[in-house]
């Protein structure tokens, strides 16, 4: 019962703050230079256009009055008409997606394997060498700005090497016929590889220090210890025993770090032009693409808040000892 | 001599107010990293200070060969060019140091402010508690929802792009961390004996809270601070890279903007976009050397 009350409350807490992040957007994209009908409406839409985007956004209408119109479309997925595209907001950042999608988990996935890996063979060679040298070399990782990393794997693998395509997702003139085709053709492989290269090696960090700390704290527990007395092998206790329970905390900080990663993309995304949400929101406030860019601001934040609500409600399941006070 | 005639008093001398501040800080002087992390920024902060004497040109000045042609994508070294020169002849060598400034600014008055916001309302949220507590940690919880550097890069562009914008966006959002983590120090702080004591004795709440609580947080205010001045300088690179910076300062976020809108790649102008990466990693990973230098202090557990 004590679990149904907690993750209700929790509930109620993302509730609150999901109000509250579409209300910060409200309130920023009314703070822009210039009259306020500039967020849904563009000078060369035509009469008609402009008069049905008032209608529907009630630009007319006070400012309380355009909250409340601005909210009840927001929970029927209207975002306006984006400037540039000529279509609507819903429907470009739905093509955007899944290329966000596919770069931000096919990185962290790299990242966490050899993150996890090298974290628990960290804290087993506690002491050595290879320890002392490799710590500070992966804060440096986490040291470096993203889109530097980026130039300069695009210096030397691109345009210095010749192995791998400078940007986007395909080369020009190749067409696919379906999601699948394009997404599992070879082509896409080798532009994903760079940025997505980029990104694991940024990610690993995090989880490379929690596996190592966590695989230290759990190594001194007594049921490892217990191993050791039974004349159990070294693999056998580091692996079997410890590192299944170091890897809990580890496995919860994957959800946060996709939020993060969603956030890092945006310039990745812009130094190997690859058409994602990140880089589309860069873009669209450039050229003062309001609705897409808030359409665009909208989508991350919701990904950051429900791998938040996931991180927290996977920390309580998976870990029976945290309750939710 | 009148010093030594009247030893009749003898008062327990306190030291100095800087001294004592400077030991509160706790600095990690022990941890070989941590020296080398205050080292880095000894260095830069000198470079900083003393930009126009080390720098040889005007960063911004397009500059001329002896022969009068442009001095643009010159290599290092050639016609008395340290660095070499960007695509519109401008010194690379001089861009660097003057971004140290930048950076520097930028990265010690965000990390200032997400320390001062987020250890009053850590403070504030963990000694007064109950609804206080409630609304503040709810705040905390809004932060953690907001995109950071979508947040950043929309209200750069929409305010007028300066400096002080990247420093105000950031620190709308970075005190979370701060303040989240002050909060639950000042709840183990606020029942120990010395601070009942206090209350019993009748000292105010501000008292309290500012003579015996306040110090014991202030090296974990530091270490978010250091922590902070990193993602400050990070933050304002991507936001210069993006093109959302201030116009009229160097950064080495504006160097590689520059540079990578100028095909410096294709170029393979390594001497260009290498070196103002280098100082950003430089710096902020003096930041997380000094961290990791406190975290010994702080927390030895995780030494062992």
């Amino acid at each position: 019962m004590k679990n149904f009350k907690a993750v209700g409350s929790r509930l109620l807490q993302l509730a609150l703050v999901l109000w509250a992040v579409v209300t910060i957007l409200f309130l920023m994209f009314r703070l822009m230079p210039g009259n306020p009908m500039a967020a849904y409406i563009d000078p060369t839409f035509t009469l008609e256009q402009q008069q049905q985007l008032m209608a529907q956004f009630g630009l007319d209408k006070p400012l309380w009055h355009q909250y409340l119109i601005y909210l009840g479309n927001l929970l029927q997925g209207e975002l306006g008409q984006s400037f540039r595209y000529r279509e609507p907001v819903g429907q470009r950042i739905w093509i955007l997606l899944p290329n966000t999608l596919i770069l931000t988990f096919s990185s962290l996935i790299v990242a966490y394997v050899f993150g996890i890996l090298a974290g628990a063979y960290l804290a087993w060679r506690r002491g050595s060498w290879v320890e002392q040298a490799a710590i500070p070399l992966v804060l440096t990782t986490r040291a470096m700005p993203e889109f530097w990393l980026g130039m300069v794997m695009l210096a030397i693998f691109s345009f210095s090497l010749g192995w791998l395509p400078a940007g986007g997702t395909r080369a020009p003139g190749n067409e696919y016929s379906g999601f699948l085709d394009l997404y599992t053709s070879r082509d896409f492989l080798a532009h994903l590889a760079l940025p997505a290269a980029t990104l694991a090696i940024y990610s690993q960090g995090l989880p490379l220090l929690l596996m190592r700390s966590n695989m230290l704290d759990v190594m001194k527990e007594d049921f490892v210890t217990m191993a050791r007395i039974k004349g159990l092998s070294n693999w056998t206790v580091v692996v079997r025993h410890a590192a299944r329970n170091a890897l809990l905390p580890v496995m919860t900080s994957f959800a946060i770090a996709v939020g993060y990663q969603l956030q890092g993309n945006v310039v990745v995304e812009s130094v190997f032009s690859w058409p994602g949400l990140g880089r589309e929101l860069v873009n669209a406030v450039a050229a003062s693409d309001y609705p897409l860019a808030q359409g665009a601001f909208l989508m991350i934040a919701l990904v950051v808040i429900f791998m938040n609500l996931a991180a927290d409600l996977l920390y309580a399941f998976l870990d029976p000892r945290i309750s939710h006070a | 001599m009148p010093e030594i005639a009247a030893p009749a008093i003898i008062k327990p001398r306190r030291p100095h107010i800087i001294a004592r501040m400077f030991r509160a800080l706790r600095l990690p002087m022990n941890d070989p990293f941590a020296v080398a992390g205050l080292l880095i920024y000894l260095v830069f902060i000198v470079v900083a200070v003393f930009a126009d004497q080390i720098a040889t040109h005007d960063p911004t000045e397009i500059l001329y060969t002896p022969a009068y042609d442009l001095a643009a994508d010159l290599r290092p070294g050639q016609d008395g060019f340290i660095m070499g020169t960007t695509s519109l002849g401008r010194d690379i060598f001089s861009q660097l140091v003057y971004g140290s400034r930048s950076a520097l600014l930028i990265g010690i008055t965000a990390a200032f402010m997400v320390a001062l916001i987020g250890s009053i309302i850590g403070l504030v949220a963990g000694y007064f508690g109950r609804w206080v507590d409630a609304i503040l940690m709810r705040l905390a919880d809004i932060a953690f929802g907001i995109p950071f550097l979508p947040f950043v890069i929309v209200l750069a562009a929409f305010l007028r792009p300066s400096i002080w914008n990247v420093v105000i966006a950031m620190a709308l959002v970075l005190w979370r961390d701060t303040a989240r983590v002050i909060r639950s120090q000042v709840l183990t702080l606020r029942t120990r004996g010395y601070v009942e004591a206090a209350r019993v004795a009748g000292s105010s709440d501000f008292k309290i809270i500012l003579r015996h609580i306040a110090p014991n947080i202030l090296p974990l205010s530091f270490l978010y601070g250091s922590i902070a001045i990193g993602w400050a300088i990070l933050t304002e690179a991507s936001i210069s890279f993006l093109g959302f910076g201030d116009p009229n300062s160097i950064s080495w976020g504006y160097m590689l903007q520059d540079a990578f809108a100028s095909q410096a790649l294709a170029k393979q102008a390594f001497y260009w976009f290498v070196p103002p990466g280098i100082c950003i990693i430089l710096v902020v990973s003096a930041g997380f050397f000094i961290t990791r230098g406190y975290e010994n202090i702080l927390f030895p557990k995780l030494s062992r």
